[in-house]
Order: C-alpha cells, then structure tokens, then sequence
C-alpha cells in the first residue's frame, strides 16, 4: 500500500510539474515562435542579474514567464463594485481547474518497475515486481473521464462572464459556451471512431495499442489508422482551446478580452495559465490519442527491436527515460505546431464559426465515425 | 442597378477546401519561421530588429536631425548669446536658458551659465536651429543617447553639447581670422 502511494504521489507531482512547467515554457513559445516568423527578435529584455556583478543573465527571454507571474501576483486585485462576489472569485478556479484534472486520465509513459530500475539495492528489495502503468489514474474509461471533466471547464468561462457584471464578458462567455458545446460534439465524435478502431476506452490501453508496426514499415499510431479523425480532434481541440482562429469568446478587438475583461492580477493570470495549460494538455491528448504516446518505433519494454532482427537490449531505468522524454519531446512538438496555426490563421467571424463547425465538422465525423464502424464490422465478421 | 465598386471573391473549389489554404499558409509561415531560425543557428541575424540602446542603424540620413550641438567660438567660448529664441520657438518647451554676463569680453558679454535640453520632451523638429541668430545650435546626424531609466537622466546639459568647435573641425580648416575680427568688430 505504501509503496502504492509513494509511485502515485509521485506520478501526481511529475504530472502537475509537467503541465505547469511546459505552460510557463509555452508562453516563451508563443513569444519566440511568433516573433521568429515575424522577422522580429522577440521578448528578451528580462534579465536574472548575478549579485554583486554586472553579468545579466537573459537566457533568450525566458525568464519573461517569471516576470509576467512576479508582475500578475504584485498587481493590485481590483474588483468591480456590482458583481456577485462569490461566484466571480470562484469562476478562475473552475476554469483552471478541470484543465488540470484531464491530464489525470493521460498516460506519460509506459510500465515503471520501480523495483527493477537498479539492479539491487533497497529499491529492489522494497518495491519487488510491482509494475505501475505511469498514468495518474488508471481508469478503464479515460476517453469518457476526459470527455466528461474537459466539458466541465465552459462552467467556469460562463461564471466568470455573468458574475462580471460587464456587457464584454457576458457576449465571450456565450460565444464560448456555444462554441465550445458545438465544438465538443465533433471532439466526442471524433473520438468515437478512435474508440470504434482500438476497441477500447481504456487510454493507457490505446497507447499500447499503438506501440507496434503497420504494413511493416509505418508506426502503428492513430494518426495513420485515422488521418480524418485526427484532423477534426486537432480543430477542435484548437476550438476548445480558444485560441486563434477559434478566439471569438476572448477576441481584443471586438470584446476587449471577453469573458475575463473584468478579472485583474492572479485571478486574470489564472485564466492565461489555464490557457497555456490547455495548450500542454491539448498536445498531450493528441499525442496519446493519435501520435502513439510515449512509443518510439521499434523501441519495446526490453529495448530496441529493429526489422532486420538486430536488437539493443536496454536496461528497464533506460526505458523508462527513454520514454518520459519521448512524451515530453512530441508533447513540445504538438504544442508549438499548434502556436504556429495560432500564428498563421486569421480568425473566423462569428456565423462562420459555428457555420463551420455543425455544417462541416460534424457531417465529417458523422461519416468518418459510419465508414469506421463498417470497416471494423467487416474486419470482425473475416475474422 | 447600382454600379457595383468591389470585386466578387474569387475562391475556386481549392481555396473552398480550406485545409489545403491552411496548409499553403503554414508552409509560409513554417518556412519563414525555420530560414530565420537557420540564420539565428548559424550566430547570424535572423530579424530586421535593430536592438535598438545596444544597436544604433547605420542609414540614417546625412541630414538627419538628430543630437544637439551648441558651437564654440575659436577660444571654446560658447557662441550663444543667450537671446532665448530657441527657447521660445521651441514648440515642445524643451530648452531651458540661464542667461550669465562677462564683462571681460566686451564683445559678447551675454552668454548661458546654464543651458539644457530636455531630450524626454524634444521632438527634433529643429526650429531651434532655424531661429538661432548666430549660428550657435546645430544639429549632428546622429541620434542623441536617449534610453534612460528616469527622466531626470534625459536632460543634455551644455556641458554634454558644447562639441564643436572651428579650430577642431576635421573636415574644414580653421584660418585665423584678421586682428581687427577677433574683437568682434
């Protein structure tokens, strides 16, 4: 039981580390990536000075999200006078808070023995052949868990924008409400037709699902087995996000900034930070669900296993790296592609919005998600 | 009918597809975005920012208006006269005169004990220089040091000005003029 407790305390704190600390770094992200394909330099005037020297230590700007969380906490907490304080103080925490509790269900790498890490030692004698699937709740329905908490995330956007008492936040809060329901209704089917090919509801099983080859030579990840389904996951996760183009309820040249106009210092900050960290659990979703989570190709608990039959036998500390880094680096990637659509994409108008969603998306999941259940029908009735 | 002054969109069945457009666009992006990481990786400038207290861009004009000077006479004397017209052309209030006499040199006993430019204020619009009866402010192409942490930091003083003088001039020599001049008749 202890030893339970102690590799599930410390999945939970490798998972918020992991979150809180890719957020802080995806606001650098954001800044450099933008900035870089803008022909700008971008932010890099924040400097950590060596005491008693004149050295200034810049690191390229990252120490701006530093600044940026020195600066949201120092800030004055001003409250508007007529607004229902209860429900305004609590909306920042409802919004960041099922955003946190999503990453629970994800998996971020594969089976940890933590008796077999070292080859002798207290460790081995404490733990034995425990195996822990390193996922802060291994729960057998994560695709519905996940569904469930993420649509629990527009109670907090709607708080936020009717105890605000202001005309801004309540219009972000109902475009947020309505494009995140229409949105989610593409993700929810989306998904389906991934159930629908893996079989399973259980997201630690999916990822070991993807973990071997197709046709020999292509990874077998969920990207391959459903471009389609991908593609429309990746939108409305976006949309989800409420990130450009999908950043109407938040949108500062018709709404000042929507639903969170009237939020100051930490309780404003709390709202970015739980936007960045939608970013890191968005990725991180796609990375699981469509990317083959922490798989390499040809990389399998004992080690590298390559066609040709040559193998590279790893030691299970090595593995287990191996992997954490994988989820880390593709999770890294997934995410800065998505600031690159941010960057890239002009914002869609209102009507066009959910034009797009329930008359385009939807019928292509509604097919996508027809066409998949036939092939899985046929491949079961061969079998 | 009403004459129509706009041009109907034209999106073929491609630019209607959208995902195609959304690829194109990030190709764009992508590609400029890894060219100019390139340059960056390879200890070149990857962007048209000059990085401006520790930079300064070499095209400015040859005309430029940029720091003040306030001109000396051959003896380092200041050549102003303290009249105040720059200051009360100056439409942004920015030159401060403190008028001093010398009545060792009959010829200009009128000069500034204090003369300052308030360089947070100054917009280089250069009337000063064009009200200026005796020739006495110029100014350089190049841009003053303007950068500061505290406005009290932005004030050029007379010491900081008073750089030019003819007998230091590098590009025109400097001919002593007849006796009977030097006394300013």
């Amino acid at each position: 039981m202890t030893q339970d407790l102690i590799v599930y305390l410390l999945f939970m704190s490798y998972a918020i580390a992991f979150m809180v600390g890719l957020a802080t770094i995806f606001t650098w992200v954001e800044r450099k990536q933008s900035a870089i394909m803008a022909d700008r330099i971008g932010a890099n005037r924040a400097y950590i000075r060596i005491p008693y020297t004149q050295v200034k230590l810049t690191c390229m700007g990252l120490f701006h999200g530093l600044a940026d969380g020195a600066k949201m906490l120092l800030k004055e907490n001003f409250t508007p006078t007529t607004y229902d304080s209860f429900c305004y103080n609590l909306a920042p925490w409802l919004a960041a808070t099922p955003v946190l509790l999503v990453f629970a269900v994800v998996p971020f790498g594969g089976v940890l023995m933590p008796g077999h890490l070292f080859d002798a030692g207290l460790l081995r004698d404490y733990f034995g052949d425990r195996a822990y699937a390193m996922q802060v709740a291994n729960l057998d329905a994560g695709v519905l868990i996940m569904l469930s908490i993420s649509g629990v995330g527009i109670l907090g956007i709607m708080l936020a924008g009717w105890s605000s008492n202001n005309k801004f936040s309540m219009l972000g809060s109902a475009r947020a409400a309505s494009q995140m329901i229409s949105y989610e209704v593409v993700m929810g089917l989306a998904l389906i037709s991934l159930v629908v090919t893996f079989g399973t509801l259980d997201i630690g099983q999916m990822v070991r699902l993807q973990s071997g080859q197709m046709f020999g030579f292509l990874p077998a990840w969920g990207i391959f087995k459903q471009p389609l389904a991908f593609i429309l996951f990746l939108t409305a996760a976006i949309a989800e996000n409420k990130r450009v183009p999908f950043d109407l309820p938040e949108c500062e040249s018709e709404l000042v900034s929507g639903y969170f106009t009237e939020y100051t210092a930490m309780k404003m900050g709390l709202f970015m930070l739980s936007e960045f960290i939608t970013i890191v659990v968005a990725s991180a979703l796609l990375v699981t669900l469509f990317l083959g989570g922490c798989n390499l190709p040809y990389l399998n608990d004992a080690g590298f296993l390559f066609p040709g039959g040559s193998r590279i036998a790893l030691p299970h500390l090595a593995v287990v790296l191996l992997q954490l880094f994988t989820f880390l680096v593709k999770v890294f990637v997934a995410g800065c592609f998505m600031v690159q659509i941010r960057w890239t994409l002009p914002r869609f108008r209102y009507d066009q919005l959910l034009n797009f969603g329930w008359k385009i998306l939807m019928p292509l999941a509604a097919v996508n998600l027809v066409l998949t259940a036939l092939m899985r029908w046929f491949t079961l009735r061969m079998i | 009918m009403r004459k129509q002054y706009w041009n109907e969109p034209e999106m073929g069945l491609w630019e209607r597809l959208y995902l195609p457009e959304v690829i194109r666009g990030l190709c764009i992006t992508g590609g400029v975005f890894f060219g100019n990481m390139f340059k960056w990786m390879t200890f070149r400038k990857g962007a048209l920012t000059a990085y401006y207290p520790e930079e300064r861009r070499a095209d400015y004009s040859p005309v430029n208006r940029g720091r003040h000077i306030l001109t000396q006479r051959p003896n380092g004397k200041v050549q102003c006269v303290s009249c105040n017209m720059c200051a009360t052309v100056c439409p942004a209030y920015c030159i401060e005169i403190e008028s001093g006499v010398d009545f060792d040199d009959p010829a200009h006993p009128k000069s500034p004990v204090r003369f300052e430019l308030d360089y947070s204020r100054c917009i280089f619009c250069g009337f000063c220089v064009e009200a200026c009866p005796e020739d006495a402010i110029r100014m350089s192409p190049e841009t003053p040091d303007l950068p500061g942490f505290d406005r009290e930091n932005m004030w050029a003083r007379q010491d900081l000005l008073m750089n030019w003088c003819p007998t230091r001039d590098t590009l025109k020599s400097y001919e002593e003029p007849p006796a009977h001049d030097q006394e300013g008749h």
